[in-house]
């Protein structure tokens, strides 16, 4: 065995290596693995907190979702409600309408019968009056006929 | 030790020379070494005696380059990648390397009990240093040889396995023992240290049996740390030396099955080595005892 300087040089070496590691080397690592460590703990922390509030949004969202339901409900039974009273309204508008129309029909044909009876009537006197003329070949008063040629109108 | 390599090559060649095979596996185990001469100057050694003379004033320049090499290039990629690392999802390099830092950081929480931030980092350098080193083992033993061969220097020794020098794994385990008496002496006192050397396992009355047991089992710690590594790549490094010296045309399945076996072998002895760091440096932080 030739032991020589080479074993000094040697253990200079390793406590220089030894300091490098120590100082330059190790700390890296070290470091990097505990910012990872905390960093997965983080991110497992957030996972678990992302579920929970995926429960709760879920839990709001199926009671918005049966409010939500409840209301369109009474909003659909409230438009049926305003719509067959719409209906009825209208029907009886309708009615009233008709009503009134054949109410004002009525009143009209009445009048126009009373017109046609009035113009007949005092076409009816002057055929009579013609006809009495004719008859009578003269000329007869016509003021003391008026009386009973009313009354003859009057019975047409 | 002019013919080395040559002398390698001739014997895969003809298979023959008994001296030649001796020659070319002596070349393989010598290093590249800058030293003090004889004559008093400094300078690299041209030949194996002279390498020898030089004694312990030279430096091996083939595997402390290779150690510093491959120590200083892991750190400096680790920090590379550990610069740009994200804290999002690792990719790639980035997730090789927090593979093996979160290895070495569990090995750690298991086997050391005290608190001292030092030793994760320190686990870490060793490890992969280590591991680095043992894997210069796979690499062909002649590919050197060959590559220096083209810049000139073909016979001169060039050892590329740092574990394969007593030097390198003695240095490292030393530089271990240094931190455990340090370490023993800052948490239990130099009183609490010697006491556990001298009262220990068999009380007071007892020092001298209990000095003899125990301060040989604190020396041996070292000194086993630092040959079991060296021991386990040299003997492998030796074996591929035989296989390629002796079988001729048909090392290349033997090397293949040597390099598979010794594929274990590698990180199992950085692993050793870095979980025996930590053991001798927890019971380093005992302060209690009560086995």
């Amino acid at each position: 065995m030739d032991i020589n300087l080479t074993i000094f040089g040697q253990m200079f070496a390793f406590a220089i290596f030894v300091w490098f590691c120590n100082n330059k080397v190790w700390p890296l690592f070290a470091n990097i693995l505990e910012e990872r460590k905390v960093k997965i703990a983080d991110g497992l922390e957030a996972a678990a907190r992302s579920i929970k509030d995926l429960e709760l949004a879920q839990a709001k969202s199926t009671g918005q979702l049966k409010e939500a339901k409840v209301e369109a409900a009474g909003i659909i039974d409230l438009a049926n409600k305003r719509g067959s009273q719409i209906v009825d309204e209208a029907k009886e508008q309708a009615r009233e309408e008709g009503k009134r129309i054949i109410a004002g029909a009525q009143a009209e044909i009445e009048q126009e019968v009373n017109r046609a009876k009035e113009t007949l009537r005092a076409q009816v006197s002057a055929i009579a009056i013609a006809g009495a003329e004719k008859i009578l070949e003269s000329s007869i008063d016509q003021a003391a006929n008026e009386d009973m040629l009313n009354k003859l109108a009057s019975e047409l | 030790m002019a013919e080395l390599a040559e002398a390698g090559h001739a014997v895969v060649e003809h298979g023959v020379a008994e001296q030649t095979v001796q020659d070319y596996i002596q070349h393989h185990l010598s290093y590249l070494t800058y030293g003090r001469h004889a004559d008093g100057s400094w300078g690299m050694a041209h030949d194996a005696v002279e390498a020898a003379e030089m004694g312990f004033m030279s430096i091996h320049v083939d595997t402390m380059g290779w150690s510093l090499f491959l120590g200083a290039g892991f750190l400096l990629f680790f920090r590379y990648i550990g610069l740009k690392a994200t804290t999002d999802t690792p990719s790639g390099m980035q997730n090789f390397v927090e593979m093996i830092f979160e290895f070495v950081d569990a090995r750690v929480g298991e086997g050391f009990d005290g608190k001292n931030p030092l030793i994760a980092p320190l686990a870490l350098t060793i490890f992969v240093w280590i591991l680095l080193m043992n894997t210069m083992d796979i690499i062909p033993v002649d590919l050197f040889s060959i590559l220096l061969g083209f810049i000139g220097f073909e016979h001169a020794p060039f050892k590329i396995v740092p574990t394969t020098d007593p030097n390198i794994t003695m240095g490292m385990s030393l530089s271990v023992f240094v931190l455990i008496i340090y370490y023993s002496i800052k948490n239990k006192g130099l009183g609490g240290f010697l006491a556990e050397l001298a009262f220990h396992p068999f009380g007071k009355w007892m020092m001298p049996f209990n000095l003899i047991i125990e301060v040989p089992t604190l020396l041996a710690k070292p000194i086993s740390l630092g040959l079991r590594l060296f021991g386990n790549l040299y003997a492998g490094e030796l074996l591929f030396l035989l296989i390629a010296a002796l079988l001729g045309a048909v090392q290349l399945p033997a090397h293949f099955i040597w390099a598979v076996f010794h594929l274990l072998v590698i990180p199992l002895q950085a692993f050793v080595f870095m979980m025996l760091t930590i053991v001798y440096l927890n019971a380093a932080h005992q302060t209690s005892h009560d086995h």
